[in-house]
């Protein structure tokens, strides 16, 4: 169907550009830069109109298109200085740079875009709290892609990690405990709390590798499980630690309260540097003495959480271990007969995806300042899937691409887009009134995010920012037959 | 008798009530060329998957180098010196070559996970070697500057020839070779068997073949294994196989031994 509706599409399209002397054949002559320009000019055009269409245009827009056809357009990768390859390094660093500014452009001191246009139909620019959001969901949805898009394992109980995470950061960074009283190297806490308070940065580790111990808990008895098995499995296991957090507050009827239940653990610490590192290097000593500006510096450390999951990622990808992952993935019987152990593999691999869901649901954590039962439902699982799926699984930039995307969506996109869609269809809309009682968008989010799963998987089955292995084996498909007794594995 | 490298001891595989592979004593002596034949469905495969621990026997035992490695899981057999070709074709169909081999070298390299997301020295240079060494296989087995083709890009042929050379990157002392001439001309077919014959000369292994062309096994192997309908019907040189009335019946049918 995909082709047929593709083949449809595409063959409109070439007739439409027939009316202008356009032909395919000539269009395949053209070397690929040229393609690639005229592509992104065509594109950024379409963005360009649909501002102006959208009655939201401020000269800025243009700096944006600017920016974008930089980036977009020139061929950075043949760059080369002293033989090594840096011009593959400037797209990223030029993307990091403008993510990096983002709080004084488009979301300063509260006030939203100063100066920026709005975008059409979206509305305004996503606000820091948002941005907090995107960047702990990439952190997560780049977990999650060691274990769905390096290994191909599908686990549909990530949440179980994410929901560890943010409890370490509970039992750690929070008066939970409170007739115990154990500081160590809580910088910047209030002092005189009770409970257990370690440094923020130090209970981020702890909670990773805490994550990454239940993460190979749970592969253990789990991995040797192939395709639909595991996925079960795994959703099981996405089911229970939530039930625990829900019901931990009086574990196995001793009294002892270990989550709270459904209050959840609040308040937790927020990170900071302390006082002497705010004296002297003008480091914030706690986050929320910034008052506005916290939600900056919480982006920004953000920020490197996600770039050390990055470079983990990438490192990992190229490594011995990144190419056994690969190599089950395509062919689980082959991989073992040229000596990749099997559960062991796919263990790292488990542990490595729990380690950053641990810390992120940490980091998510303290930025809540809390860690409540109800945000670790199973609903979380395939969300953080979906965001692997549609950026394009085992892509690093289409995985955060997705988790930006579907996380701004969840935040605020979905609102702003009924908003704008009331106002023009709505009652008493500017346009043609459509329908007479405003429709309520975020309510169907998880109607919409199943439709944009359902049309990926459709059209674009290797997601939007595959990995060219990935496109492959969608298009090619892998021959896995299994072939093993389960005991040999 | 040299050194035996392999050995089964009444090795048996059943599958339901369907006795695939019956009580088959087998050995493989140190630097031989082993062929293993039989009539389609003999249970030839099996074997070999009992041979490299990806099935499990129902009973028996499997001992390498003097060491019994019966229920141990595939990549012991590996890691041990058991290295293994496909009957149909099973490599990593999206890697490029040089990726399979170096897949292939997965026991023989060490880089861990912390030492490879900082990028030892020691990790570096283990992958600098290993990708020199990758090359170097990919260029003995025949395929010099196929290195960053993708696996379902390479010819029939090529594709036979890296599944030799991932398993060469095993670093085997036995190699297992499933129906390596399937679906080759005559011309590869005879370029094939001398790569298996040099493979023993240059390398010193020992070979262990399941074989349908007769040519190929007659003209390369020390001994001959036949099984037919999972049991070993008979052992010995090529010449003496060519003679055995058992073999002949079992691939021409009784009629053909009494006429003869």
């Amino acid at each position: 169907m995909r082709r047929r509706i593709g083949g449809a599409v595409s063959q409109a399209w070439w007739q439409f550009l027939g009316l202008f002397g356009l032909d395919k054949a000539r269009w395949r002559k053209q070397p690929r830069a040229t393609q690639r320009a005229v592509k992104a000019v065509v594109w950024v055009g379409i963005g360009l109109l649909l501002v102006v269409a959208g009655g939201v245009w401020e000269w800025s827009a243009l700096v944006i298109a600017a920016v974008v056809l930089l980036l977009v357009v020139p061929d950075y990768g043949r760059i080369t200085i002293g033989g090594r390859r840096v011009g593959r390094y400037i797209v990223p660093v030029a993307a990091l740079a403008i993510a990096v500014a983002y709080p004084y452009y488009a979301s300063s001191n509260g006030a939203v875009n100063p100066g920026l246009p709005e975008l059409p139909i979206f509305g305004p620019f996503p606000q820091m709290s948002t941005m907090v959001g995107m960047a702990v969901f990439a952190m997560m949805a780049l977990g999650l892609n060691f274990v769905v898009g390096y290994a191909g394992l599908l686990d549909l109980g990530y949440v179980a990690f994410y929901a560890m995470g943010s409890y370490m950061a509970g039992w750690f960074a929070s008066s939970q405990f409170g007739h115990q009283n154990v500081f160590f190297g809580a910088i910047g806490v209030t002092p005189g709390l009770t409970g257990f308070h370690f440094s923020i940065w130090l209970v981020l580790i702890m909670a990773g590798i805490a994550t990454a111990v239940v993460g190979v808990l749970i592969g253990l008895p789990t991995l040797r499980l192939r395709g639909d098995y595991l996925a079960i499995v795994t959703l099981g296991f996405g089911e229970i630690m939530p039930q625990i957090a829900r019901n931990g507050d009086n574990l196995f009827g001793t009294g002892f309260n270990l989550t709270n239940g459904t209050g959840g653990i609040t308040p937790i610490d927020p990170p900071g540097f302390g006082n002497w590192a705010g004296h002297h290097l003008h480091l914030p000593a706690n986050y929320l003495t910034l008052g506005t500006n916290s939600d900056r510096a919480f982006f920004w450390t953000a920020l490197v959480l996600v770039l050390l999951t990055i470079f983990t990622s990438a490192r990992l990808r190229d490594s011995r271990l990144g190419r056994a992952w690969v190599a089950i993935r395509e062919d689980e019987v082959a991989a073992a007969a040229m000596g990749v152990p099997l559960m062991r593999t796919k263990t790292w691999a488990y542990a490595t995806g729990a380690f950053f869901g641990g810390v992120a649901g940490a980091y998510y954590a303290s930025y809540n300042s809390g860690a409540f039962p109800d945000e670790f439902f199973f609903n979380i699982s395939v969300f953080i899937l979906c965001m692997v799926i549609l950026g394009g699984m085992g892509n690093i930039w289409g995985v955060i691409f997705g988790a930006c995307f579907l996380e701004y969506l969840d935040k605020e996109g979905l609102a702003n887009i009924g908003a704008w869609l009331n106002g023009h269809f709505g009652p008493g809309g500017s346009d043609i009134q459509v329908w007479h009682k405003a429709l309520d968008v975020p309510l169907y989010e998880f109607g919409i995010f199943g439709a944009i799963l359902v049309i990926v998987m459709l059209f674009r089955p290797e997601g939007l920012i595959p990995s060219r292995r990935r496109a492959a084996e969608f298009h090619e498909g892998v021959h896995d037959q299994p072939l093993y007794d389960v005991e040999a594995v | 008798m040299a050194d035996v490298l392999l050995q089964t001891v009444l090795l048996r595989k059943e599958f339901g009530g369907l006795v695939a592979v019956d009580d088959v004593d087998f050995t493989v002596p140190q630097g031989a060329i082993v062929s293993l034949i039989g009539p389609n469905g003999a249970g030839k495969t099996t074997f070999f998957n009992m041979l490299t621990g990806v099935y499990k026997p129902t009973s028996g035992q499997v001992v390498f180098a003097g060491e019994d490695l019966t229920g141990r899981p595939p990549h012991v057999y590996t890691q041990r010196g058991i290295g293994r070709t496909f009957q149909n074709i099973r490599l990593f169909q999206n890697m490029t070559a040089l990726e399979n081999v170096l897949v292939g070298m997965h026991t023989r390299l060490k880089g861990k996970l912390l030492e490879s997301i900082v990028r030892t020295p020691r990790v570096k240079h283990e992958e600098r070697d290993a990708r020199a060494r990758a090359r170097e296989l990919l260029e003995y087995s025949g395929l010099r500057r196929k290195d960053q083709e993708i696996g379902r890009n390479l010819s029939y042929g090529d594709q036979r020839r890296l599944e030799v050379a991932r398993a060469l990157a095993t670093e085997p002392r036995l190699i297992l070779l499933d129906e390596p001439t399937a679906g080759m001309n005559p011309q590869e077919t005879a370029e094939f068997t001398a790569f298996v014959g040099r493979l023993r000369a240059d390398r010193g292994l020992t070979v262990l073949l399941i074989e349908h062309d007769m040519r190929v096994v007659m003209g390369v192997s020390d001994r001959v294994t036949v099984l037919d309908y999972g049991e070993k019907i008979a052992e010995g040189s090529p010449g003496e196989i060519q003679k055995n009335e058992r073999v002949i019946e079992a691939y021409l049918g009784s009629a053909a031994v009494t006429t003869a």
